[in-house]
């Protein structure tokens, strides 16, 4: 099957647990997290998995809502977005 | 070469704190084929377009926003300019009622304007474009959808002063019909108006167009600024240069979702317009880019240079980022939807005849301005007719928008509601041009028409 690659960002105060929850979330939906990179960026903690998404049997917009969820209960900002936005904005 | 951390926070910041988004999605249709001998008939058929059309629109928009995670925030539909297809319907009725449809269309597809219920008129006026001019007062306060332009000169007609000269009275009687004047905000008077502008109150459908085209409208003052604000010693070349990079980037990604979305729609890809665009929200303000330059306020001598620099860096970024960079790209200026700009208004930093000379840089004009709604019609007429020469014989697009609102004095705050913000009523030059107004007919073409 093509690959379907998306970038999960994450954004806010680093605790224990984020990747715990969120490759289980992407385990569960058979979603493969192809890269993981976290760096803190102007005092921010700020991780990014590109996934690839072309496992996951259900709308995006359920994936979206349950990574809003985990966001919403550890407190941090988390986004879903397909890779070529960042493809387009940032390789010429 | 992999995508960063840094260069996906960054997209993340310009999206979640800079309020970069899609500012519009605009499917230019093409009524020419509804044209129809039985009125009932030639209406439904409008109808039926732009609703299906419409509908598919909003839908494909919405599945984009989420695949990419940037907000789509409005998605509105541009028609053959109506006076054309309403050439052998010559009532004031029929065009209410075409009005009417397009009103009810747009609202049943979920759109909130559409655009081209005008008239190209640079040369001359047909009975069916005066007709639509006499009809405009109630269309616009009879729909909340429909939006209005003239094209009333170009570099090849000049300027058609007789059809200016109807607009300070329809736009007096529109005023007084609709609150606080706000109806005069759907209407827009154009010199050299782009066909493809998917930008509102002034977009439309142009007769060169095809069928079924899809404009993208990307906005981000907030991202601008930001950039600038990170350079505080930059001198110009580097202010110019970080701004078209800025600019670059985003226009990529109106870029990206514009061929896609036209590509699900199966309509071919119009351009993508990159205009830095204000909104009433905090810090999307093109007043704050000016003053992130260093300038007090805006209206401030030093103004004119800041909007020239940043004019000319959005369209060289822009330019390098799309094939098809179109419509209006560059700036807009407009007041009650800038809070920067209302506040310089307010404290006296900004006033008309300074906007006027800042519209000569800018990609527009005199957008958003409500003066006093006692100002004699013929003096409505001559800031118009001031702000289209400057079009004309600087081979661009001005245009005007403008409130005379009723009761209202210079000092007032005019709440408009809505995307249309604030307006602060600004003083008017009390002094006459009546006589001059009077002799009407057209400004001859500019010399620099004479190219072939």
């Amino acid at each position: 099957m093509k690959k379907e690659l998306s970038f999960i960002t994450v954004m806010g105060k680093d605790k224990k647990g984020i990747v715990a929850r969120i490759s289980d979330l992407l385990y569960k939906n058979n979603i493969n997290i192809e890269d993981i990179n976290q760096k803190i960026i102007e005092g921010l903690f700020v991780m990014t998995m590109l996934v690839d998404v072309s496992g996951y049997k259900y709308p995006l917009q359920k994936l979206n809502s349950a990574l809003e969820k985990i966001g919403r209960d550890m407190g941090l900002r988390i986004q879903l977005q397909h890779e070529n936005i960042f493809k387009m904005m940032h390789r010429v | 070469m992999a995508i960063t951390v840094d260069e996906v926070f960054e997209t993340s910041k310009m999206i979640l704190c800079q309020n970069l988004d899609i500012r519009t999605t605009t499917l230019g249709i093409n009524l020419k084929d509804c044209v129809d001998s039985d009125f009932r008939a030639f209406r439904r058929k409008v109808y039926d377009k732009i609703y299906k059309n419409g509908s598919v629109l909003i839908k494909e928009a919405g599945k984009l926003e989420l695949k990419y995670g940037i907000p789509i925030v409005n998605k509105r539909i541009a028609v053959t300019p109506i006076s054309l297809i309403m050439e052998a319907h010559l009532s004031k009725d029929k065009f209410l009622e075409m009005a009417k449809a397009l009103d009810k269309a747009a609202s049943d597809a979920g759109i909130d304007f559409i655009g081209g219920f005008g008239a190209l008129c640079q040369k001359g006026l047909t009975r069916s474009d005066s007709l639509l001019i006499e009809t405009l007062p109630d269309v616009l306060s009879k729909t909340k959808h429909v939006c209005s332009f003239l094209n009333v000169g170009s570099n090849a007609s000049g300027m058609n002063l007789d059809a200016v000269n109807l607009i300070g009275p329809m736009l007096k009687k529109t005023a007084k019909k609709t609150k606080n004047g706000a109806g005069c905000a759907r209407f827009v008077v154009f010199v050299n108006a782009p066909e493809d502008n998917p930008f509102m109150a002034g977009a439309f459908h142009g007769v060169g167009e095809g069928d079924v085209t899809l404009n993208i409208g990307i906005s981000g003052p907030g991202v601008v600024r930001s950039v600038v604000e990170k350079n505080k010693d930059g001198d110009l070349t580097e202010l110019s240069e970080v701004i078209k990079r800025t600019v670059f980037k985003i226009t990529r990604a109106g870029e990206l979702v514009g061929r896609e979305l036209a590509k699900n729609l199966k309509i071919p890809f119009g351009v993508v317009d990159i205009s830095l665009a204000s909104t009433t929200n905090k810090g999307d303000s093109v007043a704050d880019v000016v003053k992130a330059f260093g300038i007090e306020s805006i209206g401030a001598h030093g103004s004119t240079l800041a909007i020239a620099l940043l004019m000319d860096a959005v369209k060289k970024g822009g330019a390098m980022a799309s094939a098809n960079v179109g419509g209006l790209s560059g700036t807009f200026i407009p007041v009650s939807e800038d809070m920067g700009m209302v506040e310089a208004v307010r404290k006296k930093s900004l006033s008309l005849e300074k906007l006027e000379a800042l519209t000569a840089v800018c990609s527009v004009g005199i957008d958003m301005v409500a003066i006093p709604g006692s100002t004699p019609e013929e003096i409505i007429n001559a800031i118009i007719a001031d702000e289209l020469s400057i079009g004309i014989i600087n081979n661009k697009t001005t245009a005007v928008r403008i409130l005379p609102v009723p009761g209202k004095k210079p000092g007032d705050l005019v709440k408009l509601g809505g995307l249309l913000g604030v307006a602060p009523v600004m003083s008017v030059n009390k002094y006459s041009a009546r006589n001059f107004m009077k002799r009407g007919g057209r400004l001859p073409a500019p010399v620099t028409s004479l190219r072939n």
